[in-house]
């Protein structure tokens, strides 16, 4: 438990993380990289092979070394080892999600903390065929993934109480800021909100704070601003095209990520990816297995296909990663194949087919 | 021999009984608001007889900040009370107010109905929100317990305990039943928190076994935050621990127009009850005289209905509710 705590300080955060500097490292053979692919659980599968197939569709310079990770193998040592050293060997992931068992920590969790993919970006925006109450959002929640609640301490101190510790450093919290920063200026942002419930937990959270507002300092160009969380979610409810980039500590990530995923038409539209120094890691954004439908291919391969996509761009590989991006916008507006959570009934191939037709045309 | 009964009342009572209720009107446009409610209630000739104290926090040697004693006093007395928004000093060395009060009268928990309003339209207007919240109001991430453990390392513990997880459930079952609410959902995160947010979860299976005629369900924090934009009309009754309680009770404000048309109680033992509304002081409206009564107005009509007052209550809304 202490181990974390003690781990020597970085003098500065001198090295940023992996989408900043582009993407350097990685496996490359004859001209294709190797990417680890991990479908997961549940959905995850078929959504992952929806992305095979555009890739294939696509021809991308990519190869993907497929790892079988799933909740019955995930507590066979040997297999999560297995997945974590072709992650790092390759640098880069494309992961479903996995399913919430096992013991101690989740494994979502612990791919994380071995990693050290310290920010997670979650994507939530608009698409103009998908109907909701608001439109018009494109936000970027940034979590500091590795501490706060989940750094899962909890004990029993004496019987009937329940003791849960979130820990948060200076470290970190500057590590994360400086993130979100250099994310807003690569991507054209204008404005970084810091979510935060300093009011109450003075010390943690005051501690975060303080240090985004510390690292705002340097960025002159960007706005920032505070904001409590219970008001963020009042305020996502009412007037959720008001916010840009969103950084917080992790717990309040799950509301907010989740909040704006139904905001925009929910799980199966909205991308992530989580970087460490020299790993990039993509998944969809909100983390749902929906393990009752698996092997049904009804699930929606929106969030997915947009996670490839980001990875394509993450490699250089811009063309195709914008290509896929049109495609995937030009089929939900034309409202003309939509899986269940959209109202529809289309398979997840029949959408994997109405991508590829949208990329044909593109090219045509 | 004399039977019980006497005679045959024939004519309507003509004592009338007067509730005595502690009214806090607090600061900013707390004294206008409450102002306005004691007005409409006056004229809606609800049977309220109200007892006004000022509290201020004040700070003891021992470190610890208290409100005046009459102020407790005439809660204790009345076990009913109504109070209006209050402000906590920054950097004065006390703890805020709202914390002292719930401290002082042991408010386990938080009852925040979101229910549509006529006449305020949202996105979620035609959804037809109506459901409460029912957080649990002393520990969990608010238990106040921080400290640094080395220069740039601060720890802060959430609490849960057995005790305090089964009160909040048993309220939340109990209202269900008082008030006709057909479901329950407990919101959590015991995926991730296995012990804490577990024996929470836990609690609320055990008490949900004491009420078969009330559907009981646990739902992911994440799953209910998806949900409930998407189709807030699903949800019923949910109870929570403190910090989930928090963030989603201004949610569901938001989703009926904001915190100015959110009513709140709390429960306390004994059958203890104060109301209030649970927007800020809004300082800056306090010379306009522009402050919003609705949501102060809303508690006490939850109050009326705490007591019994179920005609008097539906009187008030009539007007705005049509």
């Amino acid at each position: 438990m202490l181990r974390t705590l003690v781990r020597p300080a970085l003098s500065t955060v001198s090295k940023s993380a992996s989408t900043i500097s582009g993407f350097k490292s990685g496996t490359k053979y004859g001209g294709k990289t190797t990417v680890t692919l991990i479908p997961g659980d549940g959905v995850g599968p078929e959504i992952a092979e929806s992305v095979t197939t555009l890739f294939k569709e696509m021809s991308v310079p990519v190869e993907f070394e497929t790892i079988d990770l799933t909740k019955y193998t995930l507590n066979d040592e040997g297999a999560f080892n297995n997945a974590i050293t072709s992650l790092k060997r390759n640098g880069v992931g494309l992961k479903g999600v996995l399913n919430r068992s096992g013991d101690f920590r989740t494994h979502n969790v612990e791919f994380r903390g071995d990693l050290d993919t310290y920010a997670n970006v979650v994507r939530c925006m608009s698409f103009e065929g998908v109907k909701t109450h608001h439109s018009g959002i494109d936000l970027i929640a940034i979590r500091e993934n590795t501490e706060g609640e989940y750094s899962c301490l909890e004990h029993e101190s004496v019987s009937g109480v329940v003791e849960c510790l979130k820990v948060i450093t200076r470290e970190k919290s500057m590590r994360i800021a400086k993130f979100a920063f250099d994310y807003a200026l690569e991507h054209n942002r204008k404005k970084v909100t810091c979510i935060h419930k300093a009011n109450i937990m003075k010390l943690s959270d005051g501690l975060f704070k303080s240090c985004c507002a510390e690292t705002a300092k340097l960025y002159p160009s960007i706005d920032y601003d505070e904001q409590i969380v219970d008001n963020t979610c009042q305020q996502l409810v009412i007037n959720p095209q008001q916010f840009d980039v969103m950084v917080m500590p992790t717990s309040y990530v799950t509301v907010v990520s989740n909040l704006g995923a139904g905001l925009v038409g929910g799980a199966g539209l909205v991308p992530s990816k989580s970087f460490g120094d020299d790993i990039a890691v993509f998944e969809p954004g909100a983390r749902h297995t929906w393990m009752e439908m698996k092997g049904m291919y009804v699930a929606n391969p929106v969030a997915m296909v947009l996670s490839s996509a980001f990875m394509l761009k993450h490699l250089m590989l811009n063309e195709a990663g914008d290509n896929l991006i049109t495609a995937v916008k030009q089929v939900l507006n034309k409202r003309t194949c939509q899986t269940r959570d959209l109202g529809g009934n289309a398979t997840t191939r029949e959408m994997t087919r109405a991508i590829i037709s949208e990329l044909h045309e593109l090219h045509a | 021999m004399l039977s019980g009964r006497v005679c045959k009342l024939l004519g309507p009572a003509l004592a009338r009984h007067n509730h005595t209720v502690t009214l806090f009107p607090g600061d900013g446009i707390g004294p206008q608001i409450s102002s306005s409610v004691k007005e409409i209630f006056s004229a809606a000739d609800a049977p309220i007889e109200w007892e006004e104290h000022e509290v201020y926090p004040i700070l003891e040697k021992d470190g610890k900040t208290r409100i005046p004693q009459p102020a407790i006093d005439s809660i204790f007395k009345n076990k009913i009370g109504l109070k209006g928004p209050m402000r906590t000093a920054i950097g004065k060395g006390h703890v805020s107010l709202n914390l002292t009060i719930r401290r002082t009268f042991g408010l386990y928990a938080n009852v925040r109905p979101a229910k549509s309003v006529p006449g305020v339209t949202t996105p979620y207007s035609e959804n037809g929100v109506d459901c409460v919240i029912v957080r649990e109001n002393t520990e969990g991430e608010y238990s106040g317990i921080e400290h640094t453990v080395v220069p740039g390392v601060v720890q802060s513990v959430k609490l849960i305990t057995r005790d305090a997880s089964r009160n909040v459930a048993e309220y939340a079952f109990k209202y269900a039943r008082d008030n006709n609410r057909a479901n329950v959902v407990a919101l959590h995160k015991a995926n991730i928190m296995k012990m804490s947010d577990g024996m929470f979860l836990e609690q609320c299976r055990l008490v949900s076994e004491k009420y078969p005629d009330i559907k009981f369900r646990d739902m992911y924090l994440d799953s209910a935050c998806m949900k409930i934009v998407k189709d807030p009309g699903q949800f019923d009754v949910m109870v929570m621990p403190n910090l989930y309680g928090d963030i989603f009770s201004d949610l569901t404000a938001g989703l009926i127009g904001g915190l100015g048309l959110a009513p709140s109680g709390n429960m306390g033992r004994d059958g203890l009850a104060l109301y209030e509304a649970v927007h800020g002081t809004a300082d800056d409206l306090v010379e306009k005289n522009k402050g919003n009564p609705t949501a102060l107005l809303m508690s006490g009509l939850m109050m009326l209905r705490h007591l019994d007052l179920k005609a008097e209550a539906d009187k008030i809304e009539r007007p705005y509710s049509t």
